[in-house]
């Protein structure tokens, strides 16, 4: 499978958020503004990269040899965890311009659950280290397509006159599942498992 | 056999042992080079300096140096009101900000103190009224079960022997916690001012929740520490206008101080209490209310209950304490309301005031 297939089926057909509704709450909760979900999807796009970069040689090298691939979820975890929460320090100490844009939201993914998707579809789809990277870098992408869509259609929505129980939260469901079934549109494009 | 069995326990043991210690490791050098800044100074404006170690926020930096801003989130970024102004060392407003600052605001400097880290030396300004704030050692002298999960507690000052405040107000509770930071919540005072040495509390448990547990469990004679008092909501003593005060869930012990001291005043204002509770079993104080009643002609008090069960035998109002006073308030009354509970029946309430015309400048309220 080339790389390109790969990157375009991360990012559109098999689209984290929309295919298998992954990274769910900060897709709710930071979609309302248009500047916060860019930061979002930078910072989630950075992390998932990153995660999988550690994740693949900690898995191939040290889980399979030793025979305790089952051990995967709580390492990988763990892992991702530490790993975040250095980046955050390095990012806050270096660099307040980055701080600023996506920092501040780096604590708030390191247990997200599209995270540790990533890493496990990585496995799962037996991934070599290079397609790993691209099949993160895409599935951060794609969240980040997804919730930068959702963000632009809630600032309209913004003048919509909605029934009191569907603001917020509720029409935020409503949405993304009309846009996953658009999503679907993709599903022509190419074809992987 | 055995050999496998025991290949099957030790190395996914050694694994996740050595990963953890790797990770710990890297994370403790870590936060040592990249997460303190060393000894920083913060310089308050017409004030005196206080020096720190940086890498912690500016609300808890503060904390430590007995100068209390008020928090009443705790410091989650989510009341508010802990602004300061910050006019060097503050570096650029952080989005976890924005949402609680006012485009003027911002142009302002004024920044949110638990969200802002000592990284450099900083120069702040700090309104009189918080310097002012003052911590206070305290012991329990009463704790009393008023519902199954509302607690009245009276504490006994002890260093400070008494603290200066207005009906309304609220104090912090500092409650103990394993790690540097200090937690603290914000309580509203029930009792008196004039009973300087002593404080009351009406505290609701919070299924979960740090402080309220944390208060639930003291028993009499344990040492606490508080600080205070803050806040803006308060009786305004100087009015003539009659009143209305309106309450809910765990709203009720700022709005009974206020009715006491306008009891003790003498004060001729009508009053009026709308109090809102779910059931039955959350009703409380319902006798004194009724003896204070026979005994202030100009005082009436209403509660209602949103969904009392099914054995509760209510005859009283039922339905949100909105729709209750809907249809009890007259259009056009001149009136001073005051609110305090959970944000949501605040601002039906607020929606309700205005429509039966009460002057918004005349609505004072306190969410939580
Ligand atoms: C100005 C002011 C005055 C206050 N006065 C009083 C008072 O007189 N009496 C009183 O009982 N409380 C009062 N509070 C609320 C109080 O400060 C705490 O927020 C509350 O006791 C919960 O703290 P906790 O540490 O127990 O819970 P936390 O550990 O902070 O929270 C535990 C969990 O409960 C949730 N939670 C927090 N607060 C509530 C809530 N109110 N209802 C439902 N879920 C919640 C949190 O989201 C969290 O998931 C006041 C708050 C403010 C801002
Ligand atoms: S303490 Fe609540 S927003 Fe800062």
């Amino acid at each position: 499978m080339d790389l390109l297939t790969i990157l375009i089926a991360a990012v559109f057909t098999h689209n984290i958020a929309l295919t298998y509704f992954l990274g769910m709450c900060p897709f709710v909760a930071v979609s309302g503004n248009l500047r916060t979900a860019m930061g979002m999807s930078m910072a989630v796009t950075f992390v998932m990269s990153l995660a999988a970069a550690v994740t693949w040689p900690i898995y191939h090298k040290l889980l399979v040899p030793y025979d305790v691939t089952y051990l995967q979820y709580v390492v990988f975890i763990l892992v991702i965890a530490a790993l975040v929460q250095i980046v955050e320090m390095m990012v806050e100490r270096t660099s307040p311009f980055l701080y600023n844009t996506m920092g501040v939201f780096l604590p708030l993914i390191t247990v997200n659950c599209a995270i540790l998707g990533v890493t496990l579809f990585m496995v799962v789809r037996d991934y070599s280290y290079i397609e790993s990277l691209i099949y993160s870098f895409g599935s951060g992408i794609g969240w980040g397509v997804a919730i930068l869509a959702m963000a632009a259609i809630r600032e309209r929505l913004r003048f919509a006159d909605l029934p009191e129980g569907l603001k917020g939260a509720g029409i935020t469901m409503i949405i993304a599942g009309l846009m996953a079934m658009s999503f679907m549109g993709f599903a022509g494009i190419l074809n992987v498992h | 056999m055995s050999i496998d069995l025991m290949n099957a326990f030790i190395a996914p043991l050694v694994i996740m042992v050595s990963i953890s210690l790797i990770l710990g490791l890297v994370l403790v050098i870590a936060s040592r080079f990249l997460a303190e800044y060393g000894p920083c100074r913060i310089s308050i404006k017409g004030n005196k300096d206080v020096e720190v170690i940086g890498g912690e926020t500016l609300l808890s930096s503060l904390f430590e140096n007995k100068i209390f801003i008020p928090s009443a989130c705790g410091g989650r970024g989510s009341c508010g009101y802990c602004k300061l102004k910050v006019t060097s060392g503050g570096g650029s407003v952080l989005p976890t900000e924005l949402p609680y600052l006012t485009p003027s605001e911002v142009v302002d400097d004024v920044r949110l103190a638990c969200q802002l880290k000592v990284k450099s030396d900083m120069e702040i300004e700090v309104p009189e009224e918080y310097l002012s704030i003052q911590e206070y050692r305290a012991e329990v002298a009463q704790s009393i079960s008023l519902t199954y999960d509302m607690k009245e507690l009276r504490f006994r000052l002890l260093e400070p022997e008494t603290i200066n405040f207005k009906p309304g107000q609220y104090i912090q509770f500092h409650v103990p916690s394993t790690n540097r930071e200090v937690v603290y919540r914000a309580y509203s005072i029930a009792s008196l001012p004039s009973m300087a040495g002593e404080l009351e509390l009406i505290v609701r448990l919070v299924p979960g929740g740090i402080g309220s547990t944390y208060i639930h469990n003291l028993s009499v004679g344990d040492e606490v520490t508080i600080s205070g008092s803050c806040g803006d909501f308060f009786l305004h003593e100087r009015s003539s206008c009659d009143i209305l005060l309106i309450g809910g869930g765990a709203g009720m012990a700022p709005l009974k101080s206020i009715l006491y001291s306008l009891f003790e005043k003498g004060s001729d204002r009508k009053i009026d209490l709308f109090f809102g509770v779910r059931a039955k079993k959350d009703l409380f104080y319902l006798e004194e209310f009724e003896r204070l009643a026979k005994e202030h002609p100009n005082f009436t008090y209403t509660y209602a209950l949103s969904s009392p069960g099914e054995a509760d035998d209510w005859k009283g109002e039922k339905g949100f304490i909105h729709l209750v006073l809907e249809r009890h308030l007259k259009e056009g009354e001149k009136r001073e309301a005051y609110l305090c509970g959970p944000p949501l029946m605040a601002d039906a309430v607020i929606k309700v005031l205005k429509e039966k015309g009460v002057d918004p400048s005349n609505i004072y309220y306190d969410k939580f």
